[in-house]
């Protein structure tokens, strides 16, 4: 076994175990951060790959943002998790018994898994010659002139995802006081307030 | 990509462009008085845009180099989709008004939908698929949740969007499955790498997980728990929309999936499609014995149809992808019928749902109970209404692809589906007597009532000419 068998076995058992953690761990906190841990090793799935652009990727959109956002989220909001884990351990006899299954299927399918072919010939041909072109350079080849359709249409997603945010959350408040600059610059003395000579003993 | 490409693909770049504008356009002008104005503007683009892709023919061209495929079958689902869309968007435009929900948004997001739902149904390659699909639910998630002071509508839109982000990561890892064995997303290569009569386990196993996630989007038996709940809790016009467009887009995909990227191996993928069929005429016809809803009626009336749309695909030859097609197109009209009622059902200005509520609606609005005993004889398949000619095409296609005990089921589940809709014509005629509902009728809704009433009547003569319409559909996709 080379380094690199060696490598890929690390972060392979890693993302395992951290995924397993995620879903086991009681705190929520502990479930982001082992949530990061599990993006890392991913990250470093994709640098034995020679796909070095995704790893940095992973790293500063998943691990920078996404996670971090998470972790924004589970602190804010007061959710009852322990309540959450009770009501999911009602059903988690059967829900255990249906994974069971499917992953005995999915071993099986392992066992006898091939290829077509044709596979290898077709996956290259989309791709350009990784031997001419870097990979930063190649993901853009293909992301912006083969797929730009495809491009395009994450791009609607976004905004539908941006338009049902704003329409889902933003309230109109009429009795919220606004700061108006100019209408405070434009104040003056004069008119903004009044001397009045109280005489003792006597209100307004 | 060319300009032939951006020709080709002119619908769904026109009607995302308008609905770009409309976005802005509402932002930067009444805001949510211009809503109606937008409204019918959207309404107006998208029939224009249903003449634009009737207008174009001819054999089949890939489009973006076979991201795309613009052929016979994708412009009879698009032209279904946008007329349908354009429809249910007129017709609730009276409801949201009323209940204070029509906001500029709402045609902006319908129209967003009908892009994905049009890129669904020509899609050629799996991404594209998954991008049509998306931009298609993430719309409709958000048009759930629409009415956001109701928990009921919020819970609807929760409910979808977690069960939908589920049903999609199914789909996608059926996708990567089949990636895995083909080594391409394109379903021409997909197609090009079986063998004829079997498929290899990889791409059964992929198959599989793919139909697991897109049965859930034509919410058949078991993938339909959510159907009910989000039925019953989106505002009436979004259920309305929820029960035709999106239906015939994905039934569309399923049959693009199938024969496109599988049609060599018929029989593995089939016996899959007949068990959800059956599944579904069952489930969806005894689950609605019981409702008092309406809405939640009209769900289980659409499992139930579903599964009779997916006899028509289990049979796997051009004749049942043909009666598939002209059931979804019968029933889409039927849906728009009875929804149109059902929008306008209101006791004291106050909107209503309830069986219940349709007591002796012959006395208090004769020709609306006329329309809709019409749509509800036709809806149970009652010969010689349309409805009944839509069942007959699906199982006939069933029994000719030899699937006889299929039919005989579909017809058993028929007649178990045919108490309900008789139950509402029985209240409507021989109920007792109660508080009518206001007479009121919107103009749209009164027009596309009787007029769909009228087409389940007058069809039969020709059915209009779908028919042939669609054999030249199916023809195009199954070769």
């Amino acid at each position: 076994m080379s380094v690199a068998d060696y490598a890929f076995y690390l972060f392979a058992v890693t993302i395992i175990a951290a995924a397993f953690l995620v879903v086991t761990a009681r705190n929520p906190v502990h479930s982001v951060l082992w949530l990061i841990l599990c993006f890392l090793s991913a990250a470093g799935l994709f640098v034995l790959l020679g796909a070095e652009f995704l790893a940095m990727l992973l790293l500063i959109v998943y691990v920078g943002a996404v996670a971090v956002l998470f972790l924004f989220v589970v602190m804010m909001l007061d959710v009852d998790f322990a309540a959450l884990k009770a009501e999911m351990a009602r059903y988690f006899p059967l829900a255990s018994l249906i994974g069971l299954v499917i992953l005995m299927q999915l071993a099986l399918l392992y066992g006898a898994w091939t290829q077509a072919e044709g596979a290898p010939g077709l996956r290259q041909a989309v791709t350009p010659d990784l031997a001419e072109v870097e990979n930063t350079r190649a993901l853009g080849l293909i992301l912006y002139d083969q797929y730009f359709l495809l491009f395009q249409m994450s791009g609607l997603i976004l905004l539908v995802a941006m338009i049902g945010a704003i329409v889902l959350t933003l309230r109109h408040r009429t009795y919220v006081k606004r700061q108006d600059v100019l209408a405070q610059m434009y104040r003056d003395p004069a008119k903004a307030m009044e001397l009045k000579d109280v005489k003792p003993g006597q209100g307004l | 990509m060319t300009s032939a490409d951006l020709t080709l693909a002119l619908p769904e770049i026109l009607l995302a462009l308008f609905a770009i504008a409309a976005l802005l356009g509402g932002v930067y002008t009444g805001k949510d008085r211009s809503a109606p104005l937008i409204l019918w503007l959207t309404v107006g683009f998208m029939l224009f845009l249903a003449v634009l892709v009737g207008a174009t023919s001819g054999e089949a061209r890939p489009v973006f180099g076979g991201l795309m495929v613009d052929d016979y079958f994708s412009r009879f689902a698009r032209i279904l989709i946008l007329i349908s869309g354009a429809m249910v968007l007129l017709m609730g435009q009276g409801y949201m008004q009323r209940n204070d929900l029509l906001r500029f948004e709402y045609p902006v997001l319908v129209a967003l939908a009908t892009v994905g739902m049009m890129v669904m149904v020509s899609a050629a390659d799996l991404i594209t698929l998954y991008m049509g699909l998306e931009l298609q639910s993430l719309a409709l998630y958000i048009l759930a949740a629409f009415r956001r002071d109701s928990a009921r509508s919020t819970e609807a839109g929760l409910k979808y969007f977690v069960l939908g982000a589920l049903a999609s990561g199914l789909l996608l890892y059926g996708a990567s499955l089949v990636y895995g064995y083909a080594g391409t997303t394109q379903l021409a290569g997909i197609a090009s790498v079986i063998e004829a009569g079997q498929l290899p386990l990889g791409l059964l196993m992929g198959l599989a997980f793919m139909l697991a996630g897109l049965a859930f989007k034509v919410s058949a038996v078991p993938f339909h728990m959510w159907t009910p709940d989000v039925y019953q809790g989106a505002p009436t016009a979004v259920t309305a929309f929820f029960a035709t467009a999106p239906k015939v887009a994905a039934m569309a995909l399923l049959a693009r999936v199938l024969h496109d990227g599988f049609g060599a191996a018929p029989g593995d993928w089939s016996q899959i499609i007949a068990f959800l069929a059956v599944a579904s005429v069952f489930v969806g016809a005894i689950g609605a014995l019981l409702q008092t809803d309406i809405k939640r009626l009209m769900a289980y009336s659409s499992i139930s149809h579903m599964g009779f749309a997916l006899i028509g695909l289990a049979a796997g030859t051009a004749a049942g992808v043909q009666a598939t097609l002209l059931y979804m197109a019968i029933y889409v009209v039927m849906s728009v019928g009875v929804f149109a009622f059902i929008l306008s059902m209101r006791r004291d200005g106050r909107q209503v749902a309830r069986i219940d509520d349709l007591h002796m609606l012959s006395t208090a609005q004769p020709l609306s109970a006329l329309a809709l005993l019409v749509l509800m004889f036709s809806l149970a398949g009652l010969p010689p209404l349309v409805g009944f000619w839509a069942k007959f095409s699906v199982l006939a296609a069933a029994v000719n692809a030899g699937m006889v005990w299929l039919a005989v089921a579909g017809v058993i589940a028929s007649v178990i589906g045919a108490f309900y809709y008789l139950r509402i014509v029985y209240y409507m005629y021989f109920g007792e007597e109660r508080e009518a509902l206001d007479r009121d009728i919107g103009p749209v809704e009164r027009v596309l009532l009787v007029a769909s009433a009228a087409v389940m009547v007058l069809g039969v003569i020709n059915l209009f000419g779908i028919d042939g319409a669609a054999a030249l559909a199916a023809q195009a996709l199954v070769r």
